[in-house]
C-alpha cells in the first residue's frame, strides 16, 4: 500500500492561507519524484507553517524559531544513505532571524531544500513586520506601510552559492517548480510568495499578491550555480591523540628535594615556550613531576612570552605560582611582565640578562649575557645556565632531550656549550 | 586503536585526554567555533573525530550537533561562556528533543567577554537554571587528568543512555596546563553501546522504557520518527498542555534525577574523627588536596570532598556537610555558587567560604580559612 505524504487534506491553517498550498504541492512534488514518506525528513520552523508537522507521514523534526535551516543542515551532514531528502519549511520571519543558517547551507551547497513561506509578516505572533516585508506593505506594527524594503532572500542565497534558487507565486499548481528544487543536487531554496488572509489581506485590502510582488521589485524566476554538492567523506586520516604524545624516559637523576617553581620570561619569538618544554621534559627525564603553562598576549607574535613551571620530586596537585622560587628574564618584555612578582620574592634566584636594569627584589640576583648568543636562542641558553647554576637538573638531561626531540640540528648546541664554559 | 604507549610518562594537557576519551567512548563528530580557552579542544577534536565541522557561530554549532544526533551521531563541542550563552536555547531544544551530545564548558573570567585567558568557576548557577522549567541537565566537573579521561567517557555514556545533552564542566587552567602524566594509569574505555529500537510493535518517538525513549535515527525507513522541541505527546506531536504531554515534560526531569543516580561521581577522602571538611570541585580541588595534606601534616583532622557530579546534585553532599561542625567550600568565584546549588541562600551556619576572582585559590588560602 502506498502511504500518502499527508494524513489529511484538511490542514490546520486559516482559510485561504498560502501555507496550505505549499504543503499540498510539496507532497505532490515528492510523489512525482518517486519518494516514499520515510525517505523524507521535513524540518519545520516555529511559525504557522510549522503546525503542518502533525499532518505529515514523513519523519518530522520541529525545532526552534529561525533555526530549522541549521538543524536541517545538521541532519544533512549525518545522512549517509542515498535516496534521502531533507526539506526545511520556514517562514519569512524565521528566515531572517536565521539568515546566517541559510547562507551557510547555501555556501556549503548542502544537499537540502529550504522552502521559504513568505507571507510578508510574522503570522503566528500577530502580523508584525519582518525582514522580508516589502516597502509600503501594512502590518500590525506598521499601519502606514513598511518604510523599508525587504531582503531579497533569493539573491542572497544565489550569491552565497546555492545550486538552485527559485521564486514562485503561491498560486495554482507549483509542484513542478518544487520538484525541480527537491531534485537538485546541492542546496536549493524556493521562496513562495503568499498572503496571510488573517493579517496581510485585512491590512492591505485592495492589494493583490501579484501587484505586491511586482511593486516590491521581486522577480519571479530561477537562478543557478553550477557547483558540486558538499561532500565530507574523503577518507580523513584519524590520529590517536595518545600515540602522538611521545613518552619521556627516565635516565638522569635530580637532587631536587621539594617543589620548585620557575618562571621563564622573554619576548615573543625568542624561544621561551620551547625552552620551557625542553626544561620540563629534561626534568621528567630526571624523574621529576612537572607542570607547565604559557602566557602571552592575544597577539602572540609580539610582546612578552612567559612560561610558569613547577618541578617536584612528588606528584604535583596545585600548579599556581604566586611567588616563584626562580625567575629567568631574558628581555625587557619579560621583565615588565614579571616585575611585581619579582618584587615579592624574599629569597630564591633571579637570573636576568645583563642588558636589563635589575629590579628591586629579595632574590639573589645573577646577571648574565643571555642575549649574546642571539635573541632567538636567549631563552634556550638560559635554561642550560639555570641548570648549571642551580643543579635542579643536569645540563646533560637537557642535551639528551634536545637529541630525543630531534632538535640537535635546529638549535645551536655547540655554541651553547661554548658559552656555558665562558 | 591500540594503546601503544605502555610504560609511558608523557607531557600532556587535559584537552588531549578529554577528546581522546570522548572519541574512544564513541563520539564521532566535533563541531567547533573558536574561543579561548577551549581552542585546544577544538584543535584536537578536528584531528581525532571522524567528522569535523567548523560552524559559523555557536547557535549553528548546537543546531548542527542536534541534526547529527538525530541521525545517530554523538557530537561534541567545546566552548566558554560567551559561546555557551548563544547555545542556550538550542541546548534546551536538544534537551527537549532528547538528543545525545557532549558540551565541554571551559570556564573563564566573566561577566561577558571578561578575561579570555583567565580561569574562573563562575558558571555553575547558570547551568543550574539553564533549562527553562528548571529541569536538571547532567553536569560533570573534572578535577584532574584522570577525570579528563574517565568523566569524559562517562559523559558520552550518559548522553547516549539518557538521550540528553551533557555538560562537562572544566576551566582554563585544567585544559591548557601541561603536566607530566603516566598514561599507564588510564583505564581502557569501551565504546558506548547504542541500542536502537528493533521490536516489531509500534514505535513512538517519546515512549519511555525506564524513563528513556528508544532511539531511532531519522534516516531509517521502518518507523516514522518525530522529534519535537515544542511540548509534545509520546508520538512527538505538538500539544498545548494535555495530560500526556505534561507527563512527557515531567518525565524529562524525572529521567535525569532518576537515571543519574547511577552516575553520582565524587571523591570522599574521609579522616576518622575529623570535625572539619574541605569541599572543592574542578580546578580548586588540586589546591584543596594540598591544603588537606598539609593540615593533616600539622596534626589537624580534616576530611575532603571533591564533588564531580554537580547536577543533579547528590543528596550525599548536603548530608555530609550537615555532619561536620565546620565546612570550608573553596571555589573560584565570589558568590558561593556550589553552596547555593545545595542550600539556596540559606546557608547552614557551619559553612565557611574561600573564594577568589581572577586568580586560582592557593592551598594556603584554604588552610587559613580552615584554621580560623
Ligand atoms: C527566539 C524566538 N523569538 C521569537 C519567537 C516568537 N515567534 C514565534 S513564531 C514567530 C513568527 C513566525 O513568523 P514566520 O516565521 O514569518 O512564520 P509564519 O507564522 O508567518 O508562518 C515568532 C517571532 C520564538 N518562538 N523564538
Ligand atoms: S495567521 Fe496567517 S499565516 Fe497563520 S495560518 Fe492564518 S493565514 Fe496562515
Amino acid at each position: 500500500m502506498n502511504i500518502p505524504f499527508l494524513k489529511t487534506d484538511a490542514l490546520p491553517f486559516c482559510k485561504g492561507c498560502g501555507h496550505d498550498l505549499i504543503a499540498k504541492n510539496t507532497t505532490r512534488a515528492l510523489e512525482k519524484l518517486g519518494f516514499k514518506p520515510l525517505d523524507v525528513i521535513i524540518v519545520t520552523d516555529i511559525g504557522c507553517h510549522g503546525i503542518i508537522d502533525k499532518c505529515l507521514n514523513t519523519h518530522t523534526v520541529h525545532g526552534l524559531h529561525g533555526r530549522s535551516a541549521a538543524l536541517g543542515a545538521g541532519i544533512t551532514f549525518g545522512v549517509e544513505e542515498p535516496g534521502k531528502k531533507v526539506i526545511v519549511f520556514i517562514g519569512d520571519g524565521g528566515s531572517t532571524i536565521g539568515l546566517q543558517h541559510i547562507m551557510e547551507a547555501a555556501r556549503l551547497n548542502l544537499n537540502m531544500t529550504v522552502v521559504v513561506h513568505n507571507n510578508f509578516l510574522y503570522g503566528m505572533t500577530g502580523g508584525q513586520t519582518s525582514g522580508l516585508t516589502p516597502h509600503g506593505f501594512n502590518t500590525t506594527t506598521s499601519f502606514e506601510g513598511n518604510p523599508y524594503a525587504g531582503y531579497d532572500i533569493c539573491a542572497l542565497s544565489h550569491t552565497a552559492g546555492a545550486s538552485h534558487v527559485t521564486r514562485v507565486m503561491g498560486i495554482g499548481d507549483i509542484s513542478d517548480k518544487l520538484a525541480v528544487a527537491f531534485g537538485t543536487r546541492g542546496f536549493s531554496l524556493v521562496e513562495v510568495m503568499e498572503i496571510c488572509p488573517s493579517y496581510g489581506m485585512k491590512l492591505n485590502p485592495k492589494r493583490k499578491l501579484s501587484e505586491i510582488v511586482e511593486s516590491a521589485g521581486k522577480e519571479i524566476g530561477e537562478w543557478f550555480n553550477q557547483r558540486e554538492p558538499f561532500n565530507i567523506r574523503q577518507g580523513k586520516k584519524i590520529a590517536d591523540l595518545l600515540e602522538k604524545t611521545r613518552p619521556v624516559e627516565k635516565g638522569f637523576k635530580s637532587y631536587l628535594k621539594k617543589n620548585t617553581s620557575v618562571i621563564l620570561s622573554g619576548s615573543a619569538g625568542e624561544g621561551v615556550q620551547l625552552a620551557a618544554s625542553l626544561l620540563c621534559k629534561a626534568a621528567m627525564r630526571s624523574g621529576l613531576s612537572i607542570t607547565q603553562k604559557g602566557s602571552y598576549p592575544v597577539t602572540v607574535g609580539v610582546g612578552f612570552s612567559t612560561a610558569e613551571i613547577n618541578l617536584s620530586p612528588e606528584e604535583i596537585h596545585f600548579h599556581g605560582i604566586a611567588v616563584p622560587d626562580m625567575v629567568v628574564i631574558t628581555s625587557g618584555d619579560g621583565l615588565a611582565h614579571n616585575k611585581q612578582r619579582i618584587a615579592k620574592m624574599k629569597d630564591g634566584f633571579l637570573f636576568i640578562d645583563q642588558s636589563l636594569e635589575v629590579p628591586s627584589t629579595g632574590a639573589q640576583v645573577i646577571q648574565h649575557n643571555f642575549r649574546g648568543i642571539g635573541a632567538r636562542n636567549a631563552s634556550i641558553f638560559s635554561i642550560f645556565f639555570l641548570a648549571m647554576k642551580t643543579g635542579i637538573i643536569s645540563t646533560e638531561s637537557i642535551l639528551k632531550t634536545i637529541e630525543e626531540e630531534g632538535m640537535t640540528e635546529k638549535l645551536p648546541v655547540a655554541k651553547i656549550k661554548e658559552a656555558l664554559v665562558q | 586503536m591500540q594503546e601503544k604507549s605502555k610504560g609511558s610518562r608523557v607531557l600532556i594537557d587535559g584537552s588531549r585526554l578529554m577528546i581522546e576519551a570522548l572519541a574512544r567512548a564513541g563520539a564521532d563528530a566535533f563541531i567547533g567555533y573558536p574561543i579561548t580557552p577551549a581552542n585546544l579542544l577544538y584543535q584536537y577534536g578536528s584531528q581525532r573525530m571522524e567528522l569535523m565541522l567548523a560552524a559559523p557561530d555557536e547557535i549553528t554549532t548546537l543546531q548542527w550537533m542536534s541534526g547529527l544526533a538525530a541521525t545517530g551521531k554523538l557530537p561534541v563541542t567545546a566552548t566558554s561562556f560567551p559561546g555557551f550563552a548563544l547555545m542556550l536555547e538550542s541546548m534546551n531544544m536538544a534537551y527537549m528533543m532528547e538528543l545525545p551530545m557532549v558540551i565541554i564548558l571551559v570556564q573563564r573570567l566573566g561577566p561577558a567577554t571578561g578575561t579570555a585567558t583567565c580561569g574562573a568557576q563562575g558558571d555553575l548557577l547558570l547551568l543550574k537554571g539553564m533549562i527553562s522549567g528548571g529541569h536538571p541537565i547532567p553536569v560533570l566537573a573534572t578535577a584532574d587528568f584522570m577525570d579528563c579521561w574517565q568523566l569524559s567517557a562517562k559523559a558520552a555514556e550518559i548522553a547516549v543512555s539518557l538521550r540528553t545533552p551533557v555538560v562537562l564542566l572544566t576551566s582554563k587552567e585544567e585544559v591548557m596546563t601541561h603536566k607530566s602524566f603516566n598514561l599507564d594509569l588510564l583505564q581502557e574505555i569501551n565504546k558506548v553501546e547504542r541500542k536502537e529500537f528493533q521490536l516489531d510493535c509500534e514505535y513512538k518517538s517519546y515512549k519511555p522504557t525506564d524513563f528513556v525513549p528508544d532511539f531511532l535515527p531519522v534516516t531509517q525507513k521502518r518507523y516514522q520518527v518525530r522529534l519535537n522541541a515544542s511540548t509534545h505527546d509520546q508520538t512527538g506531536i505538538l500539544q498545548h498542555s494535555n495530560e500526556e504531554s505534561m507527563a512527557n515534560t515531567r518525565r524529562l526531569e524525572e529521567k535525569v534525577l532518576h537515571r543519574m543516580k547511577a552516575h553520582y561521581y565524587y571523591t570522599f577522602d574521609e579522616q576518622k574523627e575529623a570535625s572539619k571538611l574541605v569541599i572543592a570541585y574542578g580546578i580548586t580541588s588540586s589546591a584543596a588536596i594540598d591544603a588537606v595534606e598539609m593540615l593533616r601534616g600539622q596534626g589537624e583532622k580534616v576530611s575532603l570532598l571533591i564533588p564531580k557530579t554537580l547536577i543533579p546534585c547528590p543528596d550525599f553532599y548536603r548530608e555530609l556537610i550537615l555532619n561536620y561542625p565546620r565546612v570550608v567550600i573553596a571555589e573560584e568565584n565570589i558568590n558561593h555558587q556550589f553552596a547555593s546549588l545545595l542550600f539556596g541562600q540559606n546557608f547552614p551556619e557551619n559553612l565557611a567560604f574561600c573564594g577568589s576572582l581572577g586568580k586560582m585559590i592557593s592551598p594556603g588560602e584554604i588552610m587559613e580559612e580552615v584554621n580560623k
